[in-house]
């Protein structure tokens, strides 16, 4: 547990330590605004359109991919940790797992999900 | 225990009996030295930023044939003390219609993500930070803050560009965290452990000798992850100018690039420590602190081949870096651990000896290699040339359809 | 009050404001943010009931994955912060009442459980020895344990992979 305290107090410090020096330069800066200075623009011409554009469909098809990829693998981790103690059956087992996943993969793959066009 | 073999856990066991003395319970013994280690480490690595930046900056001149800063200092060396005053001194500008809070937020969590990482990095031998069983993971779950913060950046600031970065680089990143994810398998199929310190214990044989392939792509992957060159489309600063930063100013600014050198860096240690042995080297046993110098020895080595990568590769197009992440190092990586679980276990069936082992794998390694460069030319040699696509839009093609519904 | 009480109630007044913040902002990306909060609270639970594995995961599969999946689907559609419409429907009372009721039922259920308040046998610090996650991975792979639905968990998962993108495509990828 003594990691685990050390770890919750490190989540504590790096919050503070990047916070600290923003801040102090916060007083230390110039803080002249106006509404010309804070004006949004792109290429030196007004912004034109709203802000929060539409995206690609093709973001959300990666987002899913990976989402499976990563649940996936979060689960062989165990099975990597035990390896040593596994039989040959159980490091098949884990074979067969990534066997699925690799079909998935090619699945995917052949119906053009990851085609970014 | 002596000070001149171990000085930091001698001080640390010394500061522990004295506080122990005081009559103060246990926890709060650990939570003063956890307090204090952990600030150590985070002022240490923010000032490390200081050199890697003028490291970062002298290389690259001498890559590309020009001097770098050369008028601070002995050899420019003290170039980025002004320039860091410099940052410090400048006006914060939030541009009109930012999300406030969470515009503030994402500097300092990016910042906070890559520090995170030194929690668990075993330094020698007994300076560990925290050993937790579970520290690849860990490794893992603290780089989904630096996406998120990421996210926060591009989407608060108010601006399209912005926006586009971010969008693009958070694809990036959670693309290449795949393959890094898989590779990270394999030192823990060799330790039988996920504890970053238990898998440098392993390593009498340095795992990029048992495994050079899965170097190669976690080492690839942690470029993406940075997002540094060849893969730096976030910052494409010739399309989207700069990114998700790109409305940041004075040192709100500045914590976002200090974020970028340090993961760079992070991530070279992180080479180190899980394929090149971290701390491992002769006479570590009789003299710990001895880690310390090989381990940053070895991390610079890997920084410095960082930099020889950025300083000498093109940008790549963002269909071809996804294209390379799905359709090349997935499928490799998947195949990799496949074929070094069974190998090892059939190995290690067999009883055979470390030298054996490590030539077998390494054939194993250099045959996957060969047959996915022998894939990749002949669908290379296939595949008609790609038709210019830039007169119909610059960024992606989608159906036609009227301008005010044009996805980007 | 242990330190250990102190920390889980801190934790515990995070994770349910930040839950409450998730259904009464109006800001559809704020709500999402919060959500990530307190899913990281919820992970932080999980570290102080000895088991980093499922922290670990929590955060991994919630905050970097879905959490972004979320993110993304958001930016999909738009319309950040609708205005005009009520943030509650005309049903609350009654999912209140469910909401009490279910909260009810469970606490009923776990003070009749007599595991509830006795210590368990294994004793904190032989947890430490033993790693569970080493366990847990024995256990996935062993035909006595859980193999089939380790095997079925990754079938199950591509096969929602795979609906989920040709939805999310439709007719366009039929046409490949």
């Amino acid at each position: 547990m003594d990691g685990w305290i050390y770890l919750g107090i490190f989540f504590l410090i790096v919050g503070i330590f990047p916070g600290a020096p923003i801040l102090i330069a916060y007083f230390l800066s110039p803080r002249k605004p106006n509404k010309l200075k804070s004006q949004i623009y792109e290429c030196g011409v007004e912004t034109v359109g709203e802000t929060h554009v539409k995206f690609k469909a093709q973001y959300y098809n990666y987002a899913l991919a990976f989402l499976v990829f990563d649940v996936e693998v979060v689960f062989l981790f165990p099975w990597a940790v035990a390896y040593n103690q596994l039989t040959f059956f159980g490091v098949l087992e884990g074979v067969l797992f990534l066997l699925i996943l690799f079909a998935a993969l090619l699945n995917v793959w052949r119906k053009g999900a990851l085609e970014w066009v | 225990m002596l000070f001149i073999s171990d000085p930091v856990m001698f001080i640390a066991n010394w500061l522990q009996s004295f506080l122990l003395g005081w009559g103060l319970p246990k926890e709060l013994v650990v939570a003063i030295l956890s307090f204090i280690g952990s600030s150590m480490i985070a002022v240490v690595m923010l000032c490390l930023v200081v050199a890697l930046i003028i490291m970062e900056r002298k290389l690259g001149g001498r890559f590309q044939g020009r001097f770098g800063p050369n008028r601070v200092g002995p050899y420019g060396l003290l170039q980025t003390i002004p320039d860091m005053i410099k940052i410090f001194t400048k006006e914060y500008i939030t541009p009109q219609g930012a999300d406030i809070i969470i515009y503030n937020l994402a500097p300092i969590l990016i910042t906070s993500a890559v520090l995170l990482i030194w929690a668990v990095v075993p330094y020698t031998s007994s300076v560990v930070g925290a050993d937790v069983n579970v520290g690849v993971l860990y490794l893992i779950a603290v780089g989904s803050f630096g996406t998120l913060a990421i996210l926060m950046a591009g989407w608060s600031s108010n601006n399209k560009y912005a926006l586009m970065g971010a969008f693009r680089t958070v694809a990036q990143m959670i693309s290449y965290e795949v393959p890094m994810v898989l590779v990270l398998l394999i030192p823990v199929i060799f330790t039988g452990s996920m504890g970053i310190n238990d898998i440098v214990k392993a390593q009498t044989v340095w795992f990029i000798l048992l495994s050079p392939l899965s170097a190669l792509i976690f080492f690839i992957a942690a470029q993406a992850e940075v997002a540094r060159a060849p893969f730096d489309l976030l910052e494409a600063e010739s399309e989207i100018v700069a990114g998700f930063h790109i409305e940041y100013s004075g040192l709100k600014f500045g914590f976002f690039y200090v974020a970028e050198f340090l993961h760079s860096f992070t991530m070279s240690a992180l080479v180190a420590t899980l394929f090149l042995g971290g701390w491992q080297g002769p006479w570590v046993e009789a003299f710990p602190v001895l880690g310390f110098f090989y381990f940053s020895i070895k991390a610079f080595i890997v920084y410095f081949l960082v930099l020889w990568v950025r300083f000498s590769l093109p940008r790549v197009r963002i269909d071809q870096m996804m294209d390379f992440c799905w359709k090349a190092l997935i499928p490799v990586s998947l195949t990799l651990v496949m074929v070094t679980a069974i190998v090892q276990k059939l190995l290690v069936g067999a009883g055979a000896a470390l030298p054996i082992q490590v030539a077998v794998h390494l054939m194993v390694n250099i045959a996957i290699t060969w047959i996915t460069v022998q894939i990749m030319l002949a669908k290379q040699a296939r595949k008609p040339r790609r038709k210019p696509v830039a007169d119909i839009r610059p960024v992606a093609v989608g159906s036609p359809s009227t301008p005010s519904t044009k996805s980007v | 009050m242990t330190p250990e009480m102190i920390i889980f109630i801190l934790i515990a007044l995070v994770t349910l404001g930040t839950a409450i913040l998730v259904v009464t902002t109006r800001n559809i990306l704020h709500a999402a943010l919060w959500l990530i909060a307190t899913l990281v609270g919820v992970a932080c639970f999980y570290v102080l009931l000895n088991a980093p594995f499922f922290a670990m995961a929590q955060v991994i599969i919630y905050v970097g994955a879905i959490a972004i999946l979320f993110i993304f689907a958001i930016m999909l559609v738009r319309v950040i912060t609708p205005s005009g419409v009520k943030v509650f429907n005309e049903d609350w009372l009654m999912g209140l009442i469910l909401a009490c009721v279910f909260f009810g039922g469970m606490i009923w259920m776990l003070t009749r459980w007599t595991g509830f308040d006795t210590i368990p046998s294994v004793a904190v610090s032989q947890v430490d020895k033993i790693n569970p996650v080493k366990l847990l991975g024995i256990a996935l792979v062993s035909p006595n344990g859980y193999l089939i639905p380790f095997e079925v968990a990754s079938v199950l998962l591509v096969a929602a992979m795979i609906g989920a993108i040709y939805i999310a495509w439709g007719k366009s990828l039929r046409n490949k």
